[in-house]
């Protein structure tokens, strides 16, 4: 029979449109307007998973957000897979195929059931911290099992087709909530002028107007709603986003507001539509209008299917047209709930008793109950219910009057379902996100927004303004205290009137006593999602965890996706009985974003594939491209890694390059490397200042190449600076850390030196660089210049202004690789152009194209270090063997020189950087390896220093490498040994670090 | 996340554009060479800490690359004020 628990009219459904869903592999009907969970329960689908724990039967609890048990799998196919939806939250759609999350092989067969039936002693808190800590190895096989039994949903193993979106805004007023309260804010702020954004996660509007028979300003509660959503619509200030959750709330009001455009439509968007669309809102004020939720009380066996919270029963009722059973029993501590009985009553089911845990009840609600012939059972409680996949029955006893133990004898009634209400909790999650702590209210049994330094309102049953007339009020007040802080004048706004009915007060009940201790009670659940039983928190109190927030951790109350919105007050209240304190004295925890989960979708937006992050290319990338280069990321840049020919493994291109260049001509598109154009009358003064060597002297058309320090006298950049006029000068920084240089010396001239007229201004992108390097680099060069390039007029660490291949250059003459080297800029735009014309005229010398890899190996067979790779924060010059570029007699005292002076820095056994030859030369060391002096010492041998640079030197016919040891320098000739990994114990010695014309005369023609 | 008020740019900006450079107010020692290895050490080293008012600099880094000062409450994440290198904070830690 299909749907036997729906009505033959009544709710927000349209029984004209019928929907077909998949829910564990078999096809249910439901209704447009119907969630997930309303479209189950009216197919009267008990069973929705087993719990996280024990593996009990678990059905659903509530009607919106704070569910914790219907947590479903979505997706019809294997790239649309959804984990953590909330069943409650989930508009159903035409195709929708959901799945139970836990229950393993299945939920009504499960294997887990009975760990939990036999295990219920053997699983404490704590049970996993106990048990699966020893043996250490064995973890990982108990990960597997846990996992498998545990687990709320997986993630898809294919890529997400859909398209995400991310939104910046600003607005006056933020309204969170669409319920009484926000709907008046949003009105009046509106009215008054201001930019609103309301946004409410439900599809609809209305909040707890939605599921209620109250009437409001003379009609319908929903006609009302309309006519203020139709208003909000049509006024272009006011951004309406339904379906869209308030996920986070921020430092300085930004918040971030999660809109599902299309997830009630279909499994994924259709057409190329935006499934989902992140809001990031910074907001002059906040209205807080979050509502509140009903708290279920705690007693035994809670968790059987059948046993809910009263106001998601009437929910189900009035907003989908859902009778979730056939015999109910009502547990309360208040009048509120009253409406659930009568609701029930009213649609033609049976009305078992209601049990009210007070001695007298009184008011119109209980007397309309009692009109209706319903049986009130007074000054008692549900002590706990039977049945095991579905509630059979309940025991009732009466209890005392402040609630803590059974005063008479037990009676059982029957019964299938058991709507319970504690009272209502404010949803106060947003207000702690920036650091508020809540603060305890006696009157409201609950606890409120504490103190904020946010720009932040609160309106409605968040302040615990249950009553619809008493949020209306608020919500427009709220709504003329943004207007006058926004400087906004006030507006007339009419509170419609409403017809509800005045409570009598509730009592303060959480956790209901039972006839037995609560340790040896059935099972009295305070937090479903995580398996926390009363006498699970009893237990962690009793095992000294008094703080909350570590019984929280202890016992994982709280934790999961619904993020403890059903269990953490009545927990508290457990743990404060315990501890025979208040629930003030006892604290909460804090709760932190994100109030519901939310997709990475979403969060990634379009940040993602080509546009994760930016790639940077030089002006002959497609030159490269074209010349099958292998890339290498350095920073954002895409370089040319090495440029194998076809059939070449990498080894054998990188030796071509590398014998091509010292042989004849190679080039390097060196465009990378930062460039900042340094002006005005101080910045000689300037540069003497950041970099460790003398400046002063450097007359115009001269190059030097300088060491940048730290404070501490460390390395953490170098580079060329060149001298292009009294007042100007072009400083290279390496490719990676442009941007970090030029802010350092930004910060220094800005803070410490203001004094000094200097400017700097990134020019990295400006220049195409390219470098020919080799003994034929002058032959080619001249043949596309008219200057004079020779040995005497152009000389090394020399630069000129020239024109080549017919474009204005700057041609510098430094050497990275100890070759005659030239190094040409030109304006970016010419970059390809002057590129090109360089291998036109290069074929004869066999110009060879090489990338970074060949830069390293001919650098290192110099010994020339790369800062960042030689270097790492932890070496100053003369570790490097680099005291020539330090001039310790400059009338400033530079950056690092007072650092490296310290009594740690000219120790002599500090680790040096040395060259290091294998004794085996066909041996090459693994980048990363750590030295030792005595090969034969016990294990942990001491450490003396690791390889930084490692390579095959194609020139010298054997590896090379630089690496560190201590006191090094003063080593040479010295042997020290390298133990691999993989057990050998390479021999080496210990030398210059110059492995290839240490006079430097092949530079010098 | 922040909202930054710059005050070369006059302009309440998103904190992405910025970067947080430290604690304000640490003078470089005008005679380094002079300095005991503990003074250098203190310069270079040693940060406060506070639970409360704190002094930072901020860099316009994606907008006018200037650096500035910003008086914070480290528990609340209040911005006290903002003011230019060389200036003074008018809100102090009691």
């Amino acid at each position: 029979m299909s749907q036997k628990n729906r009505l033959q009219s009544g709710g927000r459904i349209d029984r004209s449109k019928p929907l077909t869903f998949t829910y564990n592999g078999k096809q249910y009907e439901g209704f447009a307007g119907d969630t997930l969970a309303s479209a189950l329960l009216a197919n009267g689908v008990d069973l929705i998973g087993r719990s996280f724990k024990y593996s009990r039967p678990r059905g659903i609890v509530a009607a919106g957000a704070e569910e914790p048990n219907a947590v479903m799998q979505l997706g019809a196919t294997e790239a649309t897979q959804v984990p953590n939806v909330r069943a409650t939250q989930q508009e159903l759609f035409s195709g929708l195929v959901s799945s139970s999350t836990n229950g393993w092989p299945s939920v009504d067969n499960d294997v887990m059931g009975l760990v939990g039936k036999v295990g219920g002693k053997m699983m404490p808190p704590g049970f996993y911290y106990k048990t699966f800590m020893f043996p250490q190895s064995m973890w990982e096989t108990y990960e597997t099992f846990i996992r498998k039994a545990a687990g709320l949903g997986r993630s898809p193993k294919e890529y997400d087709p859909d398209i995400y979106d991310k939104v910046n805004q600003h607005a006056d007023v933020v309204v969170v909530g669409a319920g009484p309260a926000g709907l008046l804010a949003a009105q009046t702020a509106a009215r008054g002028g201001a930019r609103v954004i309301i946004a409410d996660e439900q599809n609809e509007f209305g909040g707890s107007l939605l599921s209620s028979k109250e009437s409001v300003d003379g009609k319908a509660a929903h006609a009302w709603v309309a006519s203020v959503v139709k208003e909000l619509e049509a006024n272009e200030n006011v951004t309406v986003l339904p379906r869209s959750t308030v996920n986070g709330y921020h430092d300085h009001n930004f918040l971030t507001i999660h809109e599902r455009l299309t997830d009630h439509v279909a499994d994924r968007a259709p057409n190329g539509q935006v499934r989902q669309r992140y809001h990031r809102v910074r907001a002059k004020w906040v209205v807080l209008a979050t509502g509140a939720h009903e708290r279920p009380l705690v007693f035994g066996n809670n968790d059987v299917p059948g046993c809910m919270v009263a106001n998601a029963v009437s929910t189900y009722i009035n907003r989908y047209g859902v009778v979730p059973g056939n015999e109910l029993v009502l547990m309360t501590t208040n009048d509120n709930a009253y409406r659930t009985a009568i609701d029930w009553h009213d649609a033609g089911r049976k009305v078992q008793a209601i049990v009210d845990t007070r001695k007298n009840p009184t008011g119109a609600l209980v007397e309309a109950a009692r009109e209706r012939g319903i049986t009130v059972i007074a000054g008692s409680a549900v002590i706990d219910v039977q049945g095991s996949k579905r509630v059979t029955g309940v025991s009732v006893a009466p209890i005392s009057e402040d609630g803590s133990k059974v005063t008479g004898s037990v009676k059982k009634l029957s019964a299938d379902t058991v709507a319970s209400s504690g009272g209502w909790s404010p949803v106060i999650h947003l207000s702690c996100h920036t650091g508020s702590k809540p603060v305890w209210n006696e009157e409201v049994l609950g606890f409120l927004p504490g103190k904020t330094v946010q720009k932040q309102l609160t309106a409605g049953a968040i302040n615990g303004t249950f009553n619809t007339a008493g949020a209306l009020e608020e919500g427009k007040k709220a709504g003329l205290e943004a207007l006058e802080k926004l400087g906004l004048s006030a507006v007339e706004v009419a509170v419609p009137a409403t017809t509800e009915q005045k409570e009598s007060k509730p009592m303060a009940l959480f956790h209901v006593p039972h006839t037995k201790p609560t340790s040896q009670a059935p099972k009295q659940f305070v937090d479903y999602q995580n398996d926390v039983t009363a006498a699970g928190i009893e237990l962690a109190c009793r095992e000294g965890f008094e703080s909350i927030e570590h019984v929280k951790r202890y016992t994982a109350m709280g934790f999961g996706t619904d993020q403890g919105k059903l269990g953490n007050i009545n927990g508290m209240a457990v743990a404060a009985k315990v501890l025979n304190q208040s629930i003030p004295e006892t604290g909460t925890t804090i709760f932190r974003p994100n109030y519901t989960p939310i997709t990475f979708g979403a969060i990634a937006g379009r940040d993602c594939g080509d546009l994760f992050d930016p790639e940077r290319y030089s002006a002959m990338h497609k030159w490269h491209l074209e010349h099958g280069a292998k890339f290498e990321d350095v920073g954002q840049w895409k370089r040319p890694w090495y440029f194998p020919k076809a059939g070449e493994s990498m080894q054998q291109a990188l030796d071509r390059e590398c014998l091509a260049t010292r042989e004849s001509i190679g080039i390097l598109d060196a465009s990378t490397l930062g460039k900042i154009d340094i002006q005005g009358k101080d910045a000689r003064e300037f540069l003497g200042r950041v970099y460790s060597n003398a400046w002063a002297k450097l007359p115009v058309g001269k190059c030097r190449y300088g060491l940048m320090l730290k404070e501490d006298g460390m390395v953490f950049d170098d580079g060329v600076t060149s001298c292009l006029a009294e007042n100007h000068f072009l400083m290279t920084t390496t490719s990676g850390g442009a941007a970090t240089v030029l802010t350092w010396l930004e910060f220094y001239h800005q803070t410490e030196w203001p004094e000094l007229e200097v400017y700097f201004t990134s020019v990295t992108d400006h220049w195409a660089t390219m470098t020919i390097s080799g003994p034929n680099s002058r032959k080619l060069l001249e043949e596309l210049t008219d200057a004079d390039v020779s040995k005497d007029s152009f000389k090394f660490m020399d630069w000129k202004p020239m024109t080549v291949a017919g474009v204005p250059a700057r041609v510098f003459r430094i050497s990275f690789t100890g070759e005659l080297s030239f190094e040409i800029n030109v304006q970016a735009n010419y970059g390809l152009h002057v590129w090109e014309k360089l291998f036109e005229h290069g074929e004869k010398y066999d110009l060879t194209p090489y990338g970074t890899e060949t830069m390293h190996i001919l650098r290192a067979e110099k010994g020339f270090i790369i800062a960042g790779q030689d270097t790492d924060g932890s070496v100053h010059p003369y570790d490097l063997g680099m005291g020539w570029a330090v001039s310790m007699n400059k009338p400033f005292s530079f950056i690092g020189k007072r650092g490296m002076q310290r009594e740690d820095c000219v120790r002599s056994d500090r680790k040096q950087m040395v060259g290091i030859k294998t004794i085996d030369p066909n041996i090459v060391l693994p980048e990363g390896a750590q030295g030792v002096f005595d090969p034969t010492a016990p294990i942990p041998m001491p450490m003396v220093g690791h390889i930084s640079s490692s390579y095959w030197s194609a020139c010298l016919g054997r590896s090379i490498a630089l690496g560190f040891v201590k006191g090094g320098l003063d080593k040479m000739g010295e042997k020290v040994y390298y133990p691999l990994v993989d057990g050998r114990i390479v021999e080496a010695e210990i030398c210059s670090p110059i492995f290839l014309d240490p006079k430097g005369e092949r530079q010098n023609v | 996340m922040f909202y930054i008020y710059c005050p070369y740019c006059g302009e309440h900006r998103e904190e992405e554009e910025f970067h947080s450079h430290g604690q304000a107010h640490i003078e470089r020692p005008a005679d380094p060479d002079s300095c005991t290895d503990e003074e250098w050490g203190n310069y270079m080293f040693f940060r406060k800490n506070p639970k409360g008012i704190h002094h930072e600099i901020w860099v316009h880094a994606a907008g006018c690359r200037k650096f500035f000062n910003v008086t914070r409450n480290t528990v609340t994440y209040e911005i006290k004020e903002v003011y230019k290198m060389g200036e003074q904070p008018k809100v102090v830690a009691e």
